[in-house]
């Protein structure tokens, strides 16, 4: 790292070949040192342009003003060494900021697009008289700014997509709720469409409740299932297999007439589940086998699937 | 991405240190505690197949990406006496060793993707793949 | 590693501790179903709680413990599969079928009383109260 920082410094103060890039980069300090100048009325110039665009409009003109002069430094700064790290970190934070207050996708390309537009108005003004020198210096400025604008959207985009994912994982908690009804039964009630993915975060939620819970029976619901292919059912069959390996029997219900008849039709075995008609019935069923245990835990043990013991 | 952990396979000892690997490496991927046993359960069935007919050989483990997707890649090779019937040794219940019969089908079972190049008398080379769940 | 196979009335415990090769298991197997003789005892708890990873040797012998050891007079159950173990484990289609799975060790206990009560009781119907 330093080794190469020396180089370049020596090259620049006794190579006269590296007149050009020397040149270029000395148009760039340029025109940093004009946008340093200029600090205060063009972010001004700038927030006033959001504000017409009527960008951003989930904030106040305090908070779009606070928020652009950050932008506005890390945007400088990023044009000064070149390096994206800090803008890319500034970026990121703003998004988590702005993110939850409603701010779209297109208003944060927005304004980033309308920096980029009054930063080149004002090189514009300031070298309209020599045209040679501005075609030079918006050869510098723009793939630093393109890339600056790519920087900042990608980063809201991302952030967007984090929290996308959070909120969806968070659903999908939500939407599988293991019941405890009382002690060692849990009920988990299945409502609407599973696909392999929820299935499989069902089973793994099921389980982990069965051993916090100390579970003995527990009792599957699936009214709510509208619909039921091999997979699904597969899998369904796969979870009472594992809850039996925890050592709890499972007692599936509301399996509706159709899905019964689609599942005899697949050829999917079930002869190792436990059906009951409706919730209620389930219920009553998982009480009279948590009953039996309680009072005569040893010869009923072998009929329970949960103890399944052949000789 | 460029990790890559190459574990030599020559006792079951090799067998253990690899799933616990493969377990680590698949967490580091984020996979799911549920998915890193299923992994280490695919690993242990490659290296013992290594361990039953070749003696010995080696498990490459690495992450990968294809695109935004996140995956554990597994390489088990050997320079044994290769497999003559490839499909029937997939057959799941075919074995010609002692287990369950269900070492490579059931390995290809618990991954995504899985591949078996062998020839006979030179060895065998497996690659198998599991991605993470897209959302 | 070995694993330690305590004696607790009529029973075996066998509590795995880690990762156990193949060779560990096959050694397990061996002595317990050694000591299931020698001891006479009624029944066995394998304990696997610490087994983070079930492959299809640890299932093949966790089931031919509980065969053999059923052909020397006594009961097996297997107690502290992990849930996600568990899951790995059905997805293969392993799912240990005449092999008697509990939660716990207190599970385990729970459920062998149970079982050797009963052939008690089936075996001396008129002295339901007496144990082994």
């Amino acid at each position: 790292m330093d080794t190469k920082k020396s180089m370049s410094v020596s090259t620049r103060a006794s190579d006269p070949q590296g007149a050009l890039t020397e040149s270029s980069a000395g148009l760039l300090r340029e025109l940093v040192a004009h946008l340093r100048q200029n600090r205060t009325q063009l972010r001004e110039e700038w927030a006033r342009r959001i504000t017409r665009a009527e960008l951003l409009t989930a904030m106040t003109e305090e908070e779009i003003f606070a928020e652009a002069t950050a932008v506005y430094d890390n945007y400088v700064e990023a044009l000064e060494t070149g390096t994206f790290e800090a803008l890319q970190a500034y970026s990121r934070r703003l998004s988590e900021r702005i993110i939850p207050r409603g701010v779209e996708t297109d208003e944060v390309v927005g304004i980033v697009l309308l920096l980029r537009d009054v930063l080149a108005r004002s090189l514009f003004n300031k070298y309209q008289d020599n045209v040679e020198k501005l075609n030079r210096i918006l050869d510098s400025y723009e793939p630093a700014a393109n890339r600056i604008a790519n920087t900042v959207a990608v980063g809201f985009v991302e952030e967007r997509e984090r929290i996308i994912r959070q909120q969806q994982e968070a659903i999908r908690e939500l939407s599988t709720p293991v019941l405890q009804v009382r002690e060692r039964l849990l009920i988990l009630p299945i409502i609407g469409v599973i696909d392999p993915q929820r299935a499989r975060q069902l089973t793994e939620q099921l389980l982990r409740a069965i051993r916090a819970n100390r579970a003995k029976v527990v009792v599957i619901d699936v009214t709510g299932v509208a619909a039921m292919d091999s997979g699904v059912a597969n899998h369904l069959v796969q979870t009472v297999e594992a809850s039996r390996l925890l050592g709890a029997t499972v007692i599936v219900t509301g399996l509706s007439p159709e899905i019964a008849q689609t599942l005899v039709t697949i050829g999917v075995d079930l002869s190792e589940m436990a059906t009951v008609g409706d919730l209620q019935g389930g219920i009553e069923e998982a009480e009279r086998l948590l009953a039996d245990r309680a009072a005569m835990p040893g010869p009923q043990a072998g009929r329970e699937p949960g103890m399944e013991l052949t000789r | 991405m460029g990790e890559e952990l190459r574990l030599p396979i020559a006792a079951d000892v090799d067998v253990v240190e690899a799933r616990q690997q493969g377990r680590a490496l698949a967490a580091v991927a984020g996979f799911s505690s549920g998915e890193q046993t299923v992994i280490a359960a695919a690993i242990s069935e490659i290296a013992r197949n290594i361990l039953m007919y070749a003696k010995k050989g080696e498990i490459i483990l690495s992450l990968v990406q294809n695109g935004d997707r996140q995956g554990v890649s597994v390489v088990a090779i050997d320079q044994g006496p290769g497999i003559p019937d490839i499909e029937r040794a997939m057959q799941y219940g075919y074995s010609t060793s002692h287990g369950v019969g269900a070492g490579l089908p059931g390995a290809k079972r618990l991954m995504d993707e899985f591949e078996v190049d062998s020839v006979v008398g030179r060895g065998t080379t497996i690659t198998m793949a599991k991605w993470r769940r897209a959302i | 590693m070995e694993v330690p196979i305590l004696r607790q009335g009529q029973y075996l415990i066998a509590s795995i501790q880690s990762a156990l090769t193949d060779a560990d298991l096959s050694h397990l197997r061996e002595a317990l179903i050694a000591q299931v003789g020698r001891s006479r005892c009624r029944g066995v708890i394998v304990d696997v709680t610490a087994l983070d990873v079930m492959d299809s040797f640890a299932v093949r012998t966790l089931r031919d413990i509980t065969h053999m050891a059923r052909l020397r007079g006594a009961e097996t159950v297997i107690v502290g599969i992990q849930p996600d173990v568990a899951f790995a484990m059905v997805q293969l289609g392993w799912t240990l079928k005449g092999v008697a799975t509990v939660l716990d060790l207190e599970e385990g206990l729970a459920f062998l009383d149970g079982r050797t009560k009963e052939r008690v009781v089936e075996s001396k119907p008129k002295k339901p109260s007496s144990r082994g």
